[in-house]
This record gives structure tokens, C-alpha cells and sequence, in this order.
């Protein structure tokens, strides 16, 4: 390089910095399109379910009733719903503080071929500070959802 | 009444951050005005006004004042003293004063200390340093003002996150904040630098020290908030590539490219333009990062305020900046010579290597991170995790690690490979012969497996520049670079025999019963309530032995706290020099054969330690360097004050001579 006029040099680098730039941005939207984990709630995964074995995540509300805890005593089986349609779940681990029937849940991991979802990670309200982004929006919506069905029947 | 003083001594501050700025900018025209001669005083003022504030903060948090609005809502009587203290930066108002107080401390400093640039430079700089302030200033003042009075006392506080309740939190976000003010240092330097186009050796020598001085406690904050979160979320990870821990990576990133770059343009006098634009660049990172946290536009423990407002009034100072400072760069950049040159078998051409990647790798961290914020405002929600940042960035970390190995053998400006032929067939044959004995035994991932042939490598590569030097003459900066990057061996260690050999188990277990994870047996002796001082607990009482040997006690702990009402999960852990055992209580699992079943989650983690070991050993590096550099300089200032008495004494002896 040091044969280069100055001014090349200088442009050599430019390009070489660029290309890399550019091939690493290039990559990652590549990657972000095939890796990010897409956001779906029960409806969604029923009409359209995602390839098995793709990480995604599943929120909505844990239906009353439909908790119980497997014989060994460390896997859970649940099923949320969002009002329209309903996905049943299974995690194996030690759940958040204030999972409950009843309230809102994002679980992270995949579609089963059987139909059922196998969760890694069950992300619940913390306190009343901390909620996932996700169930922000799932408790508003439903409670949209809630008044218009009042409002329907009146 | 102590309130008062506090957001008195903050105006007090801003003023004379207008005046620094006004007086700078004039100064850096021409420094022989009486104008010029106001600004360095200003700066050590306003550097001690805004210290006086915060201590105020601290005072008013001490004695929990509950008609302080910031305290009745983060902190609360019951609390103990020290998190009593550390809450007055636990939340978005006193964090943003810290921020201040620590910028305008470097500011008084660099007033006060700096001498080796033209006196126009250090106007500029100190000028760009004050504007960068007013912006915070204003933030702070206009939008959350800490020091705000409720109308009527709060009868009790409302507390501070339990999570946050921890001794590592006294300690994360200020070592986090003296890296993002540092980088600002350099930034103002860099603008000082672009405005009175003298970029030279003289102002990388001058901003070393603070982007080195940065890099220290990002690395430290880094390393901090990573164990924090290992420990703290119960959830046995170190790194979730959450948005906020990215935040804090991106400056890491961009400060280790800058730190490399200001030594080939202080040593060799090239790459000037390039070094501009990294000062540039890492203080952006900082920034991102701030509005990232602080906007309320992700959701964490870190997000203290959810308001639109502040939000987008940091949005508007960093356009405001970094517009400001990348067109500055558009108009100035052509007018920067061209540097040395090099060939690109060299020093620098290892090192450009090493900035491209860590820009490119910089590049994949922060599409990974706004990509979710882009693909909301399209109304789809996605989140992107290890699957994408593990593999995607690793295509670049491979690269430079391996051009890290040889680069520091090189010479600087030319050089051959075959000069050294002899270091790089040793460090081939390690990588290669690592490489066989893992794929013989063991059958891990790609990455876990690329990772530890390459720390393998690294970590004996690291110590090749001692090679055939005087130990004890060595610079303490080589040395520094030498602890650093093998710093960095060590940690890549950890991270790969983590994630290659944890061995996980899930057990609900009776009182009595075994659990059995890699070499550990763990017995459950029983579940006992216990009390704290703001928190009620279940506390299981584990015995551990390691291969046979001698138990020893865990008490993992599901804790509830009253204020906030929340629960949080303490992990307990048991530490070997080979790694750590990591326990979990959850709850009752229902009856077995054996009575009432507690679920326990276990994990064997061999040398995880060593991720952090490796986090120290490089910030260890930064200070080894750090003061290497200060000795320089306080050398060489001494050498020119003698020489300088000297000829003075000359001169006097040649007058009187004269005159006799």
C-alpha cells in the first residue's frame, strides 16, 4: 500500500471500512429477518402457526382452570387464550413470582408438532412497575374487548 | 431548605456553563482576550457547584426528607443506610444529576490540568464541553428536576425496587457513568480538535487518557452489571443481550476502537480523520445508549421514567450533537492532511483491522437492538436474541481475535510475516492442536468450541511481545496492553467452557432427598421462613459436596418485599476455583413419597468465574496503561520545567557576564 500515492491510501481505507460496514449490515438484516422471534398471540398461532421448531413467543392470559402441575412435579401444562382461540402450553422450570391463573403471560419458545407450545421462559408481571411491553398492550386490548362485549350485549 | 441550596448551586452551574461556552467559542478565536481568560475558571467552578448539588441529593436521601418528591417516591424510612444512599442515583432524576456532576468534575479537571495543547484547542474543547452540558443542564432542570418539593410531606416513602436493592447497584450505574462522561471528554476533545484543525499527536496524547480512563469503568460496569444480573435475576445466565445491556456494550465497543486508533495517531501520527470520527461515534454510542435507558421507550429495571417527554428531549440533544458534530466532521474532514502512511502488513494494519471489526461488530449490535423498536412502529412485534447476536457477531470477533494474536509482534509502519515466522507457527500450532483434542472428546457447539481454541491461543499470543525485551525496563504501558488482552483470553474462557459444559437440573425434592448435577450432590435439609428488614422469605437450607467431599451450606431464598410489594428470587451460590454451583428455590411442588416437595433448580457452571476474572484482568490492563501514560507525561512536564529553569539561569549568568 505504501507504493500509493497518499491521497490513495487514504481512499484504500475508506473503502475497505465501508465494505465491511456494509457486508456487516447487509449480514445482520439477513440474520434479523431468519433469527428475530415474532410476537403472537393464540389467535395469530392458531389461524397461521409458525414452523415448528422456530423460537417465537406466545402472549396472552392463563385460562382459570386449566393449570396443573405434572407428576414430577416440576413441569407445568397450562392454556392461554386471548378470547378468540386458545393454545395449550407446557413449561418445565421454576415460574415466575406472580404467575397465576387468570393473568397475563409471555412464553418464549416453540410450537410442538403436536400442537402444543414448549416454553424455555415464562416472562410475567413482576410488580406493578415492571410488565413485559407485550402484556402492556394484551391487558389494554382485552380490556377494550371487554367493554365492547359489554356494550354489545346491552 | 437543603433542597433549595442543591437546585440553587444547579443554576448557579448552568450559568456558568453558558458563560464557559460563549467565552470558549470566542477564546478559541483569539485566546489573548480577557473572555478567554474566564473559561477555565468557570469550568473548575461549575465542577465543584454540581458536586455541591449532588452531595445535597445524597444529604436529603440520607435523612430521608419525604417532602422531596424524588425521595418519598424511591425511597422509604426502613431501608438500610447504605441503599438509603445508593437510591439517590437508583432512579432518573438523581442518576441524570450524577451524570452532570461527573461531567462537569472532568470538565473543572481538564481546565485546571490540561497544558500540552494550543491554548486555542482547549478553548474549543472546553467550549463543545460546555455545550454538551447545557443540553444536560437543561434536560435536567426543565424536565426532572430532582430537587422538586411534593406540596404536602409523604407520610412514608414508596421505596426503591427490591431488585435494585443490592450492593452491586451502589456501585454499577457511577462506574457506568465515569465511562459515558469520559467518552463525552473525548468528544469535546475531538470537536475542539475538528474546530481548530489541530488534529495532531500533541491532542491524541491529550484524549488518551480519558477514553482510556473510560474504557476502565465501562469495562468495570460492564463486568459489574453482568455478574449483577447472573446473580440477581436467578436466571443462571451472565448475558441476555437485552436492549439494556447492548446500551452499554455500543460505547464499550466504540471505546476500545477509539483507544486503539488514538495510539496509532499518537505514536505514528496517522489515521487522524478516522480517530475524529470514533470520538464521534463512541460518544453517540453513549447517548444512544442514555435514550435507550432513560426514554421509557423499553421496558426493564433500568427504565425508570416512562415519559414520552424526556424521552424525546434526549432524542433532540442527540441530533442536536451528533448532527452537529457530523457535519462539523463533513466540512473539517477534507481539511485534515492526510496522515502517515503505513504498509498494511504493519502495527497500524493490524490495527485498522482490529477498528474495522469492532466497528462492524458495533454495526450488528445496534441493528439487533433498534430493529425491534423499528418493526413497532409497523405495528409487529418481534425480539431478537442470542440466535441472532451470538452467531452474526462472532463472524467479526473471529477475525480480529486472530489478527489480535499477531498484530502486537508487528513493527510499526512496515513490516514482514516472516519476521515473525517463529511466534505465529507457535500460536498456529496451539490453536490447531487445542482444536483436535476438543473435537477428540468432547462434542460441543461451533461457536463454544471456536471460543475455546481461540482463548487457548490468545491467552499464550498475548504474552508473546515480552518476548525478548528487559522486564523490568518494559513500559508500563506495554504492560498494560499485555494483561488486558490476555484479560480478554481469560474471559472468552469462561464465556465458551459456560456454555459448553453448564450442566442443568430441574428436581422438586422432599426434605432429605438428593439432587445430583455433574459433579455436586445437593441435598435438601429443609424450608424455613426467615425475615429481613423490609422483606419476608422462604429460605431452603441446601448441603453440597463436591465429588464426595466435605458439604457445604446453601440457602437459596424466594423473597416477598412489602415496599414495592414484589418478589424476587436469591440465588445461592457455591464457588470452587473450577466454577460454581448455582442454586434456586421455586415453589412447592405438592406432595411426593417423601412428604412436601420443593422444586429446586441446579447449575453446574465450569469456570464461569472466569468471565469476570477476565472482565477485571482487562480493566486491570486499562489502569496498568492509564497511569503508565500519566507517568509519561508528569515525566516529561518535569523534564521541560528543568530545561525551561535552566535556560532561564542561562540567560541570567550571560546578562550578568554582560554587565561585569
Amino acid at each position: 500500500m505504501s507504493s500509493l500515492k497518499p491521497k490513495h491510501q487514504r481512499l484504500v481505507l475508506v473503502v475497505i471500512a465501508l465494505l465491511a460496514l456494509v457486508a456487516a449490515g447487509v449480514l445482520a438484516a439477513w440474520a434479523l429477518r431468519n433469527q428475530a422471534s415474532y410476537f403472537y398471540v393464540p389467535a395469530q398461532m392458531v389461524a397461521e402457526p409458525p414452523a415448528p421448531e422456530r423460537a417465537v413467543r406466545l402472549g396472552g392470559m392463563v385460562q382459570e382452570g386449566s393449570l396443573e402441575t405434572l407428576a414430577d412435579g416440576v413441569t407445568i401444562a397450562f392454556v392461554v387464550g386471548d378470547g378468540e382461540a386458545t393454545v395449550p402450553v407446557r413449561f418445565a422450570g421454576i415460574v415466575p413470582d406472580l404467575f397465576v391463573e387468570g393473568s397475563g403471560v409471555v412464553a418464549e419458545g416453540r410450537l410442538g408438532a403436536d400442537g402444543v407450545f414448549v416454553a424455555d421462559n415464562l416472562l410475567a408481571k413482576h410488580d406493578e412497575n415492571y410488565v413485559p411491553r407485550e402484556l402492556q398492550e394484551m391487558t389494554e386490548h382485552q380490556k377494550r374487548e371487554v367493554v365492547a362485549e359489554t356494550e354489545e350485549t346491552r | 431548605m437543603i433542597a433549595e441550596l442543591g437546585l440553587a448551586a444547579l443554576w448557579l452551574a448552568a450559568a456558568l456553563a453558558a458563560l464557559q461556552l460563549v467565552a470558549g467559542f470566542l477564546g478559541a478565536r483569539n485566546p489573548d482576550t480577557e473572555m478567554a481568560a474566564l473559561v477555565r475558571p468557570a469550568a473548575v467552578v461549575q465542577g465543584l457547584l454540581c458536586a455541591f448539588a449532588f452531595v445535597m441529593l445524597l444529604w436529603l436521601f440520607a435523612v430521608t426528607d419525604l417532602s422531596v418528591k424524588l425521595v418519598a417516591t424511591n425511597s422509604h424510612s426502613a431501608k438500610p443506610p447504605i441503599f438509603k444512599l445508593s437510591g439517590a442515583w437508583g432512579n432518573h432524576e438523581g442518576s441524570m444529576l450524577l451524570w452532570i456532576t461527573v461531567m462537569a468534575l472532568a470538565g473543572g479537571l481538564i481546565a485546571a490540568v490540561e497544558r500540552r495543547l494550543p491554548e486555542k484547542t482547549m478553548q474549543a474543547t472546553l467550549g463543545a464541553q460546555a455545550f454538551v452540558g447545557l443540553g444536560f443542564y437543561a434536560f435536567l432542570l426543565f424536565s426532572s428536576n430532582p430537587f422538586e418539593r411534593l406540596p404536602q410531606p409523604a407520610v412514608e416513602g414508596l421505596g426503591l425496587n427490591p431488585l435494585l436493592q443490592d450492593i452491586g447497584l451502589a456501585f454499577h450505574p457511577p462506574t457506568l457513568y465515569f465511562g459515558y462522561v469520559g467518552l463525552s471528554v473525548a468528544f469535546s476533545f475531538a470537536v475542539g480538535a475538528l474546530l481548530t484543525r489541530q488534529v495532531t499527536p500533541e491532542f491524541a496524547r491529550a484524549m488518551r487518557p480519558w477514553v482510556l480512563g473510560a474504557w476502565v469503568f465501562l469495562t468495570l460496569g460492564i463486568t459489574a452489571g453482568s455478574y449483577w444480573a447472573y446473580y440477581e435475576l436467578g436466571w443462571g445466565g451472565w448475558w441476555f443481550w437485552d436492549p439494556v445491556e447492548n446500551a452499554s456494550l455500543m460505547p464499550w465497543l466504540a471505546a476500545t476502537a477509539l483507544l486503539h486508533s488514538a495510539s496509532v495517531l499518537a505514536a505514528r501520527d496517522a489515521l487522524r480523520a478516522w480517530t475524529i470520527m470514533l470520538g464521534v461515534v463512541a460518544f453517540s454510542m453513549s447517548m444512544v445508549g442514555t435514550f435507550l435507558v432513560r426514554s421509557g421507550i423499553l421496558t426493564s429495571v433500568h427504565a425508570f421514567a416512562v415519559d414520552p417527554e424526556r424521552g424525546s428531549f434526549i432524542l433532540v440533544l442527540l441530533a442536536i450533537y451528533i448532527g452537529g458534530a457530523l457535519v462539523l466532521f463533513a466540512t473539517r474532514a477534507s481539511s485534515i492532511a492526510e496522515g502517515e502512511r503505513f504498509a498494511a502488513t504493519s502495527r497500524e494494519g493490524a490495527l485498522v483491522v482490529n477498528n474495522v471489526m469492532l466497528c462492524a461488530i458495533l454495526g450488528v449490535v445496534l441493528m439487533g437492538t433498534l430493529y425491534p423498536l423499528l418493526t413497532e412502529a409497523f405495528d409487529v412485534r418481534v425480539s431478537v436474541g442470542p440466535p441472532y447476536f451470538n452467531p452474526v457477531s462472532a463472524i467479526f470477533v473471529v477475525p480480529m481475535l486472530l489478527v489480535m494474536m499477531v498484530g502486537p509482534l508487528l513493527r510499526w509502519r512496515r513490516d514482514r510475516l516472516e519476521r515473525v515466522k517463529a511466534p505465529v507457527a507457535l500460536v498456529a500450532a496451539i490453536l490447531l492442536g487445542t482444536l483436535a483434542v476438543l473435537l477428540i472428546v468432547s462434542t460441543t457447539g461451533l461457536l463454544p468450541l471456536l471460543g475455546l481454541v481461540l482463548a487457548a491461543a490468545l491467552a499464550v499470543a498475548s504474552f508473546l511481545p515480552l518476548r525478548g525485551r528487559n522486564l523490568r525496563r518494559l513500559p508500563l504501558a506495554v504492560w498494560g496492553m499485555v494483561i488486558a488482552h490476555f484479560g480478554l483470553a481469560v474471559a472468552l474462557f469462561g464465556m465458551a467452557s459456560e456454555s459448553a459444559f453448564s450442566q442443568e437440573k430441574l428436581a422438586a425434592v422432599a426434605a432429605g432427598d438428593t439432587a445430583e448435577v455433574g459433579p455436586w450432590s445437593v441435598v435438601l435439609d429443609g424450608v424455613h421462613p426467615v425475615a429481613g428488614p423490609n422483606w419476608t422469605a422462604l429460605e431452603g437450607q441446601l448441603l453440597a459436596s463436591y465429588d464426595g467431599g466435605d458439604p457445604i451450606e446453601l440457602d437459596p431464598q424466594a423473597r416477598s418485599f412489602w415496599a414495592p410489594v414484589q418478589q424476587t428470587t436469591e440465588s445461592a451460590l457455591a464457588t470452587r476455583w473450577n466454577g460454581q454451583l448455582y442454586a434456586v428455590i421455586g415453589n412447592e411442588a405438592g406432595a411426593g413419597e417423601n412428604g412436601a416437595r420443593w422444586q429446586l433448580r441446579l447449575w453446574w457452571k465450569p469456570f464461569v468465574t472466569f468471565i469476570w476474572y477476565g472482565g477485571l484482568l482487562v480493566a486491570l490492563g486499562g489502569v496498568l496503561a492509564l497511569l503508565g501514560r500519566l507517568f509519561d507525561d508528569l515525566k516529561r512536564r518535569r523534564v521541560k520545567a528543568r530545561l525551561a529553569e535552566r535556560r532561564a539561569d542561562e540567560a541570567e549568568l550571560a546578562a550578568a557576564g554582560g554587565r561585569g
